[in-house]
């Protein structure tokens, strides 16, 4: 492809490379023709060669001087007709290869191939997301942090771009080109074994329907996690088997409805997966009453289904004048005062502004706290840009629907059994929550625990399975002893075990391990990297799994060994 | 009437002829070969790369292919014109013609593959 181009941009030069030949070839038969004159008069003949040359440097006007005798006048006026020439040849030939070099189209040719072959050397397993646009650029970043490749497509050039500007670790190759087309999700290295996953993340339904498809027909053991905003085209996309399809309205309407339903295991569920490192903020519960939904999008539709079933009562403002069966309407945007009076704002618990339109969620929710001080507010952010906006104002719940399927595809990516420890955690009752959060609490006290999986395989584990491998009996308890001193613990919590494929949450303390298992931990990122010592280095895992310090070396060995059959031998 | 192949024409069959003409003789007479005539085949020679270049087909890569040789060799030939001594005359020995000429009569050859490229392709068109 690379000697291809080379051609295909030589094949424009053509008018101007065969005018400089022409031109070199009259200039060079004229100089040979001409008779010069040698220092004593006689005459004298260039050669071929040499007539060459003094073209050579006339022409690219470097012009060393009349070699190797002074010229004959005749000389000179056939010189002085092929300096115009030559030179305005030249300049034609410079020209028309530098307008080629600014050719878009002939650029653009040149960085998908370029493309193609940085795809083509990676060596390591990497990710391939389709779009970055704000929830592509979240993921992206997340990976990154994760020391994990990716590859991005995005049809907006101006994205591609920005990917150069950011501050990430790995190199990050991008393509910018429509990911509906197979083309170029082949370029991509949809196709390569090192492809580990597929996002579909672009914020049109249907292009991210087609990613999911074409990963499913041309490599289809690929995971892939698509975004889809619409339920059609989220059950569209189930029908042939995508692994995991976020809908960002319909999971803030679960959790939403979780919220309601049972605050201490929303609480928890929302504690796991913020932000690690940060703070926690304990947000307080929706109440139950009569609710506000401005706006009846697909988020507001969502928001409407959750809190039905909640059995509250719900009435709705929407611009359109088309009733909606079973819910009280009102015509009218709640911008201003009127439609939310109308819909019952004074005698409400809580309102909703759902539109697609940053400012006027931003103008309703002021509205509405003004006539009603005590509101649970719940608005939805479309634009990362307006972040400001919506901190200062500061609603108690604010939906930000890149945030959303950002957070699940890092969840999914970065440890593979804490969907399904979340899910797990969405079932249970409220006991059991709130015990959960109690030894949560105790380990990280109010910051945003790191959430990790361990697996006690032979590559990932290699002292500990080897320890297992043995036949030793391992406790839990072992994972969560400090490499310095065994007798403290380390602040991480076992939130699962899974076995052949099934998940335990909160495994005992005296658990037996096996070769094989995955355990999920919760705790901080120090605690973690402690933790990986007992799991790699052989004599850190002894030391906690004995207490004893081994001798590492081969002659300490034998004399400790000697030492303790003196100290048997003599009771 | 195509005027582009009518001039791509042109310059393969003008390389071939001129080529042919100066190999044409003795080939360690220098009488017999014309100086005028190597350069006259050199410069078509090279406007008759340049023609080939870009063209996608398989073909049109063979074509490059065979020009390219031919410019090779002809390069290589007034290389060893340059470098070749005269006698009193202004004659070239018989050592360093014959060179010559061995040279530029490999790269006729090439220049005969083209021009065969050439004629089959033509009588495949039909039109």
């Amino acid at each position: 492809m690379g000697t291809g181009v080379l051609f295909l941009g030589l094949r424009h030069l053509r008018a101007p490379i065969i005018m400089m030949v022409a031109i070199f070839a009259l200039g060079v038969a004229g100089l040979v023709l001409i008779p010069g004159a040698d220092a004593s008069g006689a005459a004298w003949h260039m050669n071929f060669t040499q007539a060459l040359y003094f073209m050579s440097y006339t022409a690219t006007t470097i012009g060393f001087g009349e070699i190797p005798y002074a010229f004959t006048d005749t000389q000179r006026l056939w010189v002085t007709a092929m300096i115009f020439a030559s030179v305005l040849g030249w300049a034609y030939l410079v020209g028309s290869l530098l307008q080629l070099a600014r050719d878009e189209a002939f650029r653009s040719v040149l960085t998908e191939a370029a493309f193609t072959r940085r795809i083509r050397s990676i060596r390591e397993p990497f990710y391939l997301v389709c779009g970055f646009g704000e929830t592509g650029f979240l993921v992206g970043r997340s990976l990154d942090r994760m020391h994990r490749r990716f590859v991005i497509i995005d049809i907006d050039p101006s994205r591609v771009l920005e990917l150069n500007l950011l501050d990430l670790v790995q190199d990050a190759p991008g393509l910018c080109a429509d990911a509906r087309l197979p083309v170029h999700l082949r370029e991509a290295g949809l196709t390569k074994p090192e492809c580990m996953g597929v996002l579909a993340l672009t914020n049109d339904d249907q292009v991210n329907l087609a990613v999911a498809m074409a990963v499913r027909l041309l490599n289809p053991g690929t995971p892939v996690l698509a975004r889809a905003m619409s339920r059609e085209v989220a059950a569209n996309m189930a029908s042939f088997g995508t692994d995991h399809i976020i809908n960002p309205f319909t999971r803030f309407g679960s959790h939403l409805a979780l919220a309601l339903a049972a605050p201490a295991n929303h609480r928890l569920i929302s504690w796991l997966t913020a932000l690690p490192g940060s703070d926690f903020e304990l947000h307080q519960a929706p109440p139950r009453g009569h609710w506000v939904v401005c706006g009846y999008g697909r988020f507001g539709r969502a928001v409407v289904a959750a809190l039905r079933d909640q059995g509250l009562d719900v009435s709705v403002n929407d611009p359109g004048e088309r009733p909606i069966d079973g819910l009280r309407t009102f015509v009218g945007m709640g911008t201003e005062a009127e439609p939310l009076l109308a819909a019952g704002i004074r005698e409400s618990v809580g309102i909703v502004a759902g539109t697609d339109d940053d400012i006027t969620n931003l103008s309703i929710v002021v509205t509405a706290r003004e006539l009603h001080a005590g509101l649970f507010t719940v608005v939805r952010q479309n634009l990362q840009a307006n972040n400001a906006l919506f901190e200062a104002f500061d609603a108690d719940i604010t939906m930000v629907s890149s945030e959303i399927v950002a957070n699940e595809c890092i969840a999914v990516l970065k440890t593979p059994y804490l969907a399904e420890f979340l899910a797990l955690a969405r079932s249970q009752d409220a006991a059991w929550a709130n015990r959960a959060l109690e030894r949560l609490g105790m380990v990280v006290g109010t910051r945003v625990p790191e959430i990790w999986s361990v697996s006690l395989s032979a590559d990932r584990s290699p002292a500990l399975h080897g320890v297992l491998a043995a036949g030793r009996a391992v406790e839990l308890n072992t994972l969560t002893r400090s490499p310095a001193d065994r007798n403290l613990r380390l602040p991480v919590l076992a939130l699962g075990l899974a076995r052949n494929g099934q998940l335990r949450a909160f495994p005992d303390d005296e658990e037996l391990l096996a070769p094989g298992d995955e355990l999920l931990f919760a705790g901080t990122a120090r605690a973690q990297q402690e933790q990986s010592q007992t799991l790699r280095n052989v004599k850190v895992c002894d030391y906690v799994l004995t207490g004893v310090d081994a001798p590492a070396s081969w002659v300490g060995q034998k004399l400790s060994v000697a030492v303790r059959a003196a100290a048997a031998g003599k009771p | 009437m195509n005027l582009e192949k009518v001039i791509f024409g042109f310059f393969i069959l003008l390389a071939a002829t001129l080529n042919f003409g100066f190999v044409y003789g003795d080939i360690d007479n220098p009488l017999h070969h014309n100086q005028w005539e190597f350069f006259a085949a050199l410069v078509v020679n090279i406007i008759a790369t340049v023609l080939k270049f870009g063209d996608r087909t398989h073909v049109g890569a063979i074509h490059l292919a065979t020009s390219l040789v031919a410019f090779i060799q002809l390069v290589a030939a007034a290389l060893v014109w340059f470098f070749a001594e005269t006698d009193a005359a202004g004659l070239l020995s018989e050592r360093a013609m014959s060179e010559i000429v061995s040279l530029a009569a490999g790269a006729l050859l090439a220049n005969i593959v083209s021009v065969t490229i050439l004629i089959v392709e033509t009588t495949l068109q039909r039109r």
